[in-house]
């Protein structure tokens, strides 16, 4: 139990910290609201609103990107971090994995993924 | 554990994988489609090479007890690679005529075959996962291929939908199996004594996922809209390919892993969805008048015919569903091959039947073709389907159950009516309109005419003295094994 004192305090600073940053900056700065200066996310997006919205695919394309490299990451930290004592073989599937992805990756990038605004070359007849 | 001799035991899906990446930068730098679909060729024709070499290899397991080798998993394997191999060799003239010639294709084609390998091969349950996986996201896409078209874009939603669906059990079923037993190795699971109330949930929920990817009823209503949207030869692979390895990677469930205690085994749930799956498959096939669909229906009654084999769970019974697979595997895929032929034809629409009047004196080596995979399937004897049957059957019968047996002869003699009723209209009507039908092609004819030699060859195989393949089958569930190894 005592071992999470600090953390108690910890909070408590948070708490007294956010409190005092508020209070001041509503005390000495001007306050002159309107709709957007409200909102939750200042300049963002509408926190309530349609479910159903339509976005482009291309922000897809562009998560599966991502993805590409965060199963990179994914695999590689572990990897790294046993690096030594996994030996040569490790090493080799590894450059392998990391080509697979790139193929991957090349493959999206050579179909104009990121290409928002040009349309993207969908269309793969060879 | 040597690096190399693992990849060794697993190379049929490693030059398949490795010729998929191959394929996939070609066609981004828009090589000749015809040399992709040499690459594609050559990949799987090596791969079916390393296959038969396995068939008669040791028996084991590598890739620290993941992976199992030689038997029935180098079988699953081989059944695997021929499906691939001739449903590609058909694919190009077809896709070509219905203007969805893609390398990506290709690519698509020869992960899946990885995956399916892999799900063949599993000894264990995460490497039936991630092979089950693979496979199915890549024949999601390829269901899709004809997106323009209201049933391509159904097709590709309702086979994603429920086939994420019913991985989800499968899933879930084995997360409930590795909470009751701490493993997820086949070898480890069966070595089990006492089974608890969790074991049982997580493999009848293993077991429900199963049967949706085999097309059980009542587990088989996404597959008659998947087979009729998805490209034809495309749909032979869904259905022979696929369903191959799904039935493998079910015997070596079966076989490995169960715990062989009273009680435990899955024999009684198997024998019922047997019958009904029969009976319905076979029924609503009858009043089908699109012949995707009829085929589609008839893959669900095979698979209940498939199942009947599982729930003997003898060495017979394993022995029977192998041999019925192969079977099913070489007259499917000429079956929608010669109606790929067919719909090459922009005549009319060659997925009625009513418009197969009078085909039959048109090109008249691909209606015998049609004829003769037709009545394969229908289980009648100079061919391959009516053993395939036989071994089916009287494994059951030598287990015990009668009924099943009883079942699947009395609902065979009903499937006749409407495998026959395609012939009838063949030969017996006359035809609507005049048309050419359209030259076949070296490669499609002789692709199927090499699938139509396989269906009479191993219909009649046992008058020949040679060493045959059901004896190479029951050998597996021997004590010796192939190579005289000790077997599993």
């Amino acid at each position: 139990m005592e071992s999470y004192i600090p953390i108690i305090v910890l909070l408590g600073i948070a708490l007294v910290l956010a409190l005092l940053l508020m209070s001041l900056s509503r005390l000495l700065g001007p306050f002159r609201p309107n709709t957007n200066k409200l909102n939750p996310y200042e300049s963002g997006m509408d926190p309530v609103g349609q479910a159903r919205e339509r976005y482009s695919i291309g922000f897809y394309l562009v998560a599966m990107e991502f993805i590409i490299f965060d199963l990179e990451v994914v695999f590689l930290f572990p990897w790294a971090v046993k690096f030594t004592e996994l030996g040569f073989g490790t090493f080799v599937a590894m450059v392998i994995f990391i080509i697979i992805l790139f193929i991957g990756l090349f493959y999206t990038l050579k179909k104009g993924t990121i290409y928002f605004e040009l349309k993207p070359s969908i269309s793969n007849r060879t | 554990m040597d690096y190399l001799y693992d990849l060794n035991t697993f190379i049929p899906a490693t030059i398949a994988a490795a010729a998929g990446l191959v394929v996939l930068m070609q066609s981004v730098y828009k090589v000749k489609i015809n040399t992709i679909f040499g690459v594609t060729v050559f990949s799987l024709v090596v791969a079916l090479l390393f296959a038969l070499r396995d068939l008669f290899g040791p028996v084991g397991t590598s890739f620290y007890d993941m992976v199992a080798y030689g038997g029935t998993a180098a079988f699953g394997t081989l059944l695997v690679i021929t499906g691939t191999l001739f449903c590609v060799l058909i694919s190009r003239d077809y896709l070509e005529a219905i203007d969805h010639h893609y390398g990506e294709v290709y690519a698509m084609i020869l992960f899946a075959t990885t995956g399916m390998v892999g799900l063949a091969v599993s000894n264990d349950l995460i490497m039936l996962f991630v092979g089950l996986e693979t496979m199915s996201i890549c024949l999601y896409v390829l269901a899709g291929l004809i997106k323009e078209e209201k049933t391509g874009a159904e097709s590709a939603l309702k086979y994603f939908l429920l086939g994420a669906f019913s991985t989800g059990f499968l899933l879930y079923g084995i997360a409930l199996i590795y909470g009751a037993t701490g493993s997820t190795n086949y070898a480890d699971i069966t070595a089990l004594t006492d089974i608890s109330p969790l074991f049982m949930a997580g493999s009848a929920l293993l077991l429900v996922g199963f049967f949706f990817k085999i097309s059980a009823v009542p587990f088989h209503m996404w597959t008659p809209d998947v087979y009729q949207g998805t490209p034809t030869t495309l749909t032979a692979y869904f259905a022979t390919a696929s369903k191959a390895a799904t039935f493998v990677a079910l015997i070596l469930v079966m076989s490995r892993m169960m715990p062989e205690i009273e009680g435990v085994g899955w024999t009684q749930a198997i024998s019922v969805i047997a019958i009904i799956t029969m009976i319905l498959g076979n029924l609503i096939a009858l009043v089908q008048d699109n012949v995707k669909r009829m085929l589609a229906y008839s893959s669900i009654a095979h698979a209940g015919y498939l199942l009947v084999g599982l729930a003997a769970g003898t060495a017979d019974g394993y022995t029977g569903v192998l041999y019925y697979l192969f079977a099913y595997t070489v007259m499917n895929i000429g079956a929608f091959g010669v109606i790929a032929f067919y719909e090459r034809n922009q005549a009319l629409d060659f997925t009625d039947v009513n418009n197969y009047a009078g085909l039959g004196y048109k090109q008249p080596v691909m209606a015998v073709l049609l004829s003769v995979f037709l009545f394969s399937l229908a289980g009648i004897p100079p061919f391959v389907g009516f053993l395939a049957k036989y071994y089916v059957f009287a494994a059951a019968v030598n287990a015990g159950h009668i009924t099943l047996a009883v079942v699947g002869v009395l609902t065979t003699a009903a499937s006749v009516y409407y495998y026959l009723r395609v012939m009838v209209f063949m030969y017996f009507r006359e035809p609507h309109k005049e048309f050419d039908l359209v030259n076949p092609g070296a490669i499609f004819k002789y692709a199927l005419i090499v699938l139509c030699v396989l269906t009479v060859y191993y219909g009649v195989e046992p008058v020949f003295p040679m060493g045959s393949l059901i004896e190479l089958l029951t050998s597996y569930y021997t004590e010796t094994g192939p190579a005289g190894m000790a077997g599993p």
